[in-house]
């Protein structure tokens, strides 16, 4: 496959690109724009963080699963039952929320990662319905319907109180984010970032050229559920509250739905997509939750029939070739490396 | 022992027509998933298309229950005859993320459809007297509607086996599930195929949400409600296979009904549970063989 030619994916091209630069002045921009609505944006980067962690796996390995919230739900309850102990450190805290979903997903993984297609479909939602289930009716340890509440933490380095505004957790969440995509970027791009599109487009050639696809599989499922279990705890620490939709199967398929809003295949698609989409729907507050669910629909409808790729691809159709090239100074680095 | 006969013909009554309406409205996407791999999460809005029709008919225009039953039938496989020139033909060679996606696209409009049509409220179910009436079984009252619904499930059972095992068209069928290049090397017109497929599919979906109403109520979220159900029927019976849809649809409806039965608190696990268990155990079996 040829990323250039269907995906807007500057880790392909080994470089930092114009727009990434763009993409990540916004979120600094809205820093300052709207000083007001902080704590939205928080949600808008942990659903950034969400969406970006289920493309790591759908987008580049090629694992269509309805169960991702699954790995959100963990988080988030794991950071609210750390807190509610006594230990109210954010940071280890946070670790500790994706270090949780990690472990879900290397449990699980190796069973349901052995399917392919509606089976695996069907194994992650029944798994992510299992949670579900458990996280209700075991309400001595999650609350139940009523949820965790009354999570607190600490301020963030001992220096940075959570501030009413939501300051702190804008930039905190930033910041994870950030961190995050960095490690995603630069995973996408490697060997193993190969090796995954490789089983994306033909797992049987990648185990005839005796890659281990299995264990590929295992370890992207880890590191993904770890990014959505990193989200989970975010969302868990900026809103103080864990309830029962973390784990619901919406948020599974939401994440599906800003994913391809954004772009699969696209390392901005799921950031890109949430931010879009958690925007709209705030805008569409106020109707009927029917008419934005006939929208979301017909959106849907439309992206398979006609457009391809999201906004990042209508983006990549539109925009000037010269918004998309790399800089000039990583481009030297780029002859260099053909040069040798 | 009394209890336990009690429980006994309550599980086996209650569970068996639970089944045979999971099993009439899922049969169709079975049938449909094994000729065409088009994973179709929007399935269960024909059920509930056929069920509004139906309650339509019979609460404001006073059509007797059977007679809109056979029109909800009618109307929806006309209505998903039209839907499948038109949208599904184009994702028969699709990626599965596209199809999901058009899919779920599909179900979302139709849920907001149904709530603009109908209001967001659930329908009432009026059945005939008849049906509606109890009678005695075993020291246990029981509807007749619920023994109406197996023996309605039976009936389309034994139908669709003489039509997949008896009929020309039903040995073309199975010949386009189990090699579709061989089928139409021969002559099969496997495209026309697909489109009978769909329409009795849908049409037998449509039946099972109007039949069905009393048990599974309508209302605008049910192709959403019912999903998880219907997909856990499909990928529990493979592709294409009628008699296993059968079995496993009545199994998920005894199954279901005992553990709601016994264990009230934790009765949802016991059918996911069942799910995943199953799966486990065929992890090497049919679906990686046929997928593959």
């Amino acid at each position: 496959m040829n990323p250039q030619s269907s995906f807007y994916n500057p880790a392909a091209s080994n470089g930092v690109g114009l727009m990434e630069i763009v993409f990540w002045a916004l979120p600094g921009v809205a820093f300052f724009v709207f000083p007001d609505n902080l704590s939205f944006g928080a949600q808008v980067l942990i659903m950034a963080l969400y969406a970006m962690s289920l493309g790591l796996i759908l987008g580049f390995a090629g694992i269509v699963t309805l169960g991702h919230a699954a790995f959100f739900g963990i988080g988030a309850y794991s950071t609210g039952w750390i807190a509610l102990a006594g230990w109210h450190e954010p940071i280890t805290a946070t670790f500790a929320g994706g270090a949780a979903a990690a472990a879900l997903a290397l449990v699980v993984g190796p069973i349901v990662l052995r399917l392919s297609g509606l089976p695996l479909m069907m194994m992650t939602l029944a798994i992510g319905a299992v949670l579900f289930e458990a996280a209700n009716k075991f309400g001595w340890l999650t609350g139940g319907e009523n949820g965790l509440s009354g999570i607190e933490f600490a301020p963030v380095l001992n220096l940075f109180p959570w501030s009413v505004f939501g300051q702190t957790s804008y930039l905190y969440c930033l910041a994870w984010l950030f961190v995050m995509f960095a490690i995603f970027r630069s995973l996408v791009s490697s060997p193993f970032g190969l090796a995954l599109q490789g089983v994306r487009e033909n797992a049987l050639r990648m185990r005839l050229v005796g890659a281990p696809v299995s264990a590929h599989l295992i370890k992207v499922y880890a590191i993904s559920a770890f990014m959505a279990g990193v989200a989970g705890s975010l969302s868990a620490q900026v809103t103080g509250f864990v309830g029962l939709d973390v784990l619901a199967i919406e948020l599974s398929i939401n994440g599906i739905i800003m994913l391809v809003l954004g772009g699969v295949g696209s390392i901005y698609g799921g950031p890109l997509g949430a931010a879009v989409y958690m925007v709209l729907k705030d805008f569409a507050a106020n109707w009927d939750p029917y008419n934005w669910m006939a929208a979301i629909g017909l959106f849907l409808i439309l992206v398979v029939l006609f457009g391809r790729n999201g906004l990042i691809g209508l983006g990549q159709r539109i925009l000037p070739k010269a918004f998309l090239i790399s800089l000039p100074g990583t481009q030297r680095m780029v002859s260099r490396r053909q040069a040798t | 022992m009394e209890y336990v006969a009690r429980s006994i013909t309550f599980i086996a009554i209650y569970g068996i027509s639970y089944g045979m309406v999971i099993f009439l409205i899922s049969i169709g996407l079975v049938i449909t998933m094994g000729l065409m791999r088009v994973v179709n999460l929007a399935h269960g809005a024909f059920a509930a298309l056929g069920g509004y029709f139906c309650t339509y008919l019979v609460t404001t225009h006073s059509v007797p229950f059977f007679a809109a039953v056979i029109f909800a039938t009618a109307a929806v496989a006309i209505i998903s005859l039209g839907m499948e020139k038109a949208i599904y033909t184009r994702i028969y060679k699709a990626t599965e993320l596209d199809q999901v996606l058009l899919t779920i696209g599909l179900m979302f409009v139709a849920v907001a459809g149904l709530n603009f049509l109908f209001g967001p409220n659930v329908q009432p179910s009026r059945l005939s007297p008849t049906l509606e009436a109890n009678i005695d079984l075993l020291g246990r009252s029981v509807q007749v509607y619920r023994l109406f619904i197996v023996a309605i499930g039976a009936v389309v059972v034994a139908g669709l086996w003489f039509l997949f095992e008896n009929t020309s068209f039903g040995a073309r069928l199975r010949a386009a599930v189990d090699n579709r290049p061989m089928a139409q090397a021969i002559g099969i017109d496997v495209a026309s195929l697909y489109s009978k497929a769909f329409v009795l599919g849908s049409g037998l979906a449509a039946f099972g949400g109007a039949v069905g109403y009393g048990m599974l109520p309508i209302e605008p979220l049910y192709p959403f409600k019912y999903l998880t159900i219907i997909m856990i029927v499909v990928a529990l019976s493979g592709f294409g296979n009628m008699k296993g849809a059968a079995i496993v649809s009545v199994l998920v409806g005894i199954v279901d009904t005992a553990g709601r039965y016994f264990f009230p608190t934790y009765g949802a696990f016991v059918v996911y549970g069942f799910l995943i268990v199953y799966l486990l155990l065929r992890i090497e079996g049919g679906f990686k063989r046929k997928s593959a």
